[in-house]
């Protein structure tokens, strides 16, 4: 990490510590009057991310805090990748592929966007297909994406049978044994796990981080 | 009109209704029950149990009434939600042109189960006007953007302050062909909601002079879930937490207000003690605890004071798991609730609350779709040894009713299993 500015260290403190509108505004001022660097504003909310990610993870923050700040990266990424002039390439290698979506027939979509939101700032490249995939969708997108683990969501009960057999089709198509796949949801525990065949399960977006780092190998 | 039938309640079945519904009473007011009863909560496992699509369950009120009264009749719980009123609401959504769910025959498959849609149907800026006048809110605003027959009402003029001669001609918006079809139309609406409420009470007091009593008929809710979940949508309010605290905080007081009001009427009107309110966004994870005791609890307790004041018997069902929450809603009077639990460990409930409310729950919903009669025997038998035996004022029930997908084996092992480790 580079040495940062004193002006830069605001930026991040603000960021995580929720202070939206000074952050929003510093963010802009630095992009737009001092012609600061946009890759490195964004490399900012990264570390103001992974603070964020922490007190999450020690039970400071909650979900609250997490939806916030998805807003708040979202809202600087409008205002800094307009300005972004060099091609791609600069961004950091990414840990590992991941594919998400919520299983079909069910629609929530609330645990799933902030399981994908801390993947994402844990260094991930996460891709997430939405709420109802239907089980063709799941084997096309893994053939085209190749992600190294799949994500199951899903809220209902009926989820199980989804998520069953969705992973089935996965062992159909012949692509089982080349991914991880882990399953979430507010009813989801190990019964349902072994019910549906997957690797494990997670009922919160911390466990579906560990999970993935420890499968790639990566110190959690 | 399809009025309600009067049905004639045998001795016997007046003997077993008053011992069920005793039960139940005895476990609010905290004293020793004759054995542990149970409850039984369901929706969609209808249609499971009685080998229908959940589009027929929705739309076949005949059919739903049938299904529901055989698994009344064979599963024998103490106590029922109201199971018609639930489900066979297919023709009056489709009165309404209910927007905020869609449901197996509008929106999803025959198979599956309404869901609802989490939006935002008041804005942030709003705050300020739903807060001043919530009644014109609901009138101009809200109604019309969740229920279709209300388009139209928009239309309609600001009443606070109309006087005189201006009240006579503030009269004229009622001619406005908008207006005018609007009312038609919520009319005509309201007749099949009229219809569909007679069926429900039709089929309560049908189940009554067969002996069997409803564990509630009203629902309400807490201040926040009203927000979070009807209003501002559940992630809007979690950026308002932040963004809009102190008007939030003044909505939560006011709907706590017009809860109270609302509630008691309905208790009153439907003739039962009990009101159900499904809690959602209590639980552990969602919030922090300073929050949970800033925003949540605040106006729900307050809620809670006001309907025990007026003879109401609160029973709010915490979803997901609520463990770091308990000490915090024991501050309430003894003997004056029902608390069902989802998830929170049932044991642990009993130790922090079990001399001030009586419990409801909670049998695993994985365990009850994906487990054995055997395992959920082994799951009531700990809850009757562990909660009601040590003195727990317990009402056995699945964690949040009978997940859809239950096997019947099961359903009928949970309850023979209650019945088994009773007394």
């Amino acid at each position: 990490m580079s040495e940062m500015t004193d002006q830069e260290k605001q930026l991040v403190t603000w960021l995580a510590d929720m202070n939206e509108d000074d952050a929003f505004a510093l963010a802009k001022k630095m992009l737009l009057e001092e012609g600061a660097n946009p890759m490195r504003v964004l490399d900012l909310c990264r570390q103001a991310m992974d603070i964020v990610g922490k007190r999450f993870e020690q039970g400071e923050y909650f979900l609250p805090e997490l939806v916030l700040a998805g807003e708040m990266l979202e809202n600087i990424g409008a205002v800094a990748k307009p300005l972004i002039k060099q091609g791609p390439g600069g961004e950091p290698k990414k840990l590992a592929k991941v594919l998400i979506g919520t299983v079909h027939g069910d629609l929530h979509d609330i645990g799933k966007n902030i399981v994908t939101f801390m993947l994402d700032i844990n260094g991930f490249e996460v891709k997430d297909i939405g709420i109802d995939v239907p089980v063709k969708t799941f084997v096309d997108e893994i053939n085209e994406f190749k992600p190294d683990v799949v994500g199951l969501s899903g809220f209902l009960t009926l989820a199980f049978d989804s998520m069953k057999e969705t992973i089935a089709a996965i062992q159909e198509a012949g692509l089982r044994n080349k991914l991880k796949i882990m399953i979430g949801g507010g009813q989801v525990d190990e019964a349902v796990r072994n019910y549906t065949g997957a690797d494990a399960f997670g009922t919160n977006a911390i466990e579906a981080v560990s999970l993935c780092k420890n499968w790639m190998g990566v110190a959690a | 009109m399809n009025a309600p039938k009067t049905y004639v309640q045998s001795p016997e079945a007046k003997a077993a209704y008053d011992k069920r519904w005793q039960r139940i009473m005895d476990c609010v007011a905290l004293k020793q029950p004759d054995r542990m009863p149970t409850a039984m909560f369901c929706t969609f496992y209808l249609a499971k149990f009685g080998g229908i699509t959940n589009r027929e369950l929705m739309y076949n009120d005949v059919k739903a009434t049938e299904i529901a009264e055989r698994a009344l009749l064979e599963l024998e719980p103490d106590c029922y939600n109201p199971l018609v009123l639930n489900v066979a609401m297919g023709p009056v959504l489709e009165a309404l042109d209910y927007k905020q769910l869609i449901w197996p025959g509008h929106g999803v498959g025959d198979h599956q189960p309404y869901q609802y849609l989490d939006r935002e149907y008041m804005k942030a800026e709003e705050y300020d006007e739903f807060i001043f006048d919530p009644t014109a809110f609901y009138l101009t605003k809200y109604l019309p953007r969740v229920l279709g027959v209300f388009d139209g009402m928009e239309e309609l003029p600001y009443l606070p302050g109309l006087h005189y001669f201006r009240l006579v001609g503030g009269m004229r918006a009622f001619a406005k062909p908008r207006v005018r079809a609007a009312l038609e139309k919520i009319m005509k609406a309201a007749e099949e909601v009229e219809r569909f409420s007679n069926v429900h009470i039709d089929f309560t007091n049908r189940m009554t002079a067969q002996g069997f009593p409803t564990s509630h008929i009203s629902t309400s809710v807490a201040p926040y879930d009203l927000i979070a979940d009807y209003l501002r949508g559940a992630t809007g309010t979690m950026k308002d937490l932040y963004r809009n605290k102190n008007k939030l905080l003044e909505m939560l007081d006011k709907a706590a207000v017009f809860l109270t009001k609302q509630t008691i009427a309905w208790s009153r009107a439907s003739g039962h003690p009990v009101v159900f309110f499904p809690v959602h966004w209590a639980p552990d994870r969602f919030m922090s605890q300073k929050q949970f005791e800033t925003f949540w609890w605040p106006s729900f307790r307050k809620l809670m004071i006001n309907l025990i004041d007026a003879g109401v018997i609160p029973m709010p069902l915490w979803e997901a798991d609520c463990t770091k929450r308990l000490e915090t809603i024991r501050d309430i009077p003894p003997g004056k609730c029902i608390y069902w639990f989802e998830r929170t460990d049932m044991v642990k409930a009993f130790e922090v609350l079990g001399d001030v409310v009586a419990l409801r729950g909670n049998i695993s919903p994985s365990l009850l779709t994906t487990g054995t009669p055997d395992e959920v025997d082994s799951a009531v038998r700990h809850l009757a040894e562990n909660v009601f035996h040590k003195g727990g004022k317990l009402i056995l029930d699945a964690a949040f009713g009978l997940p859809d997908e239950t096997p019947v084996e099961n359903a009928r092992a949970m309850y023979r299993a209650a019945r088994k480790y009773a007394s």
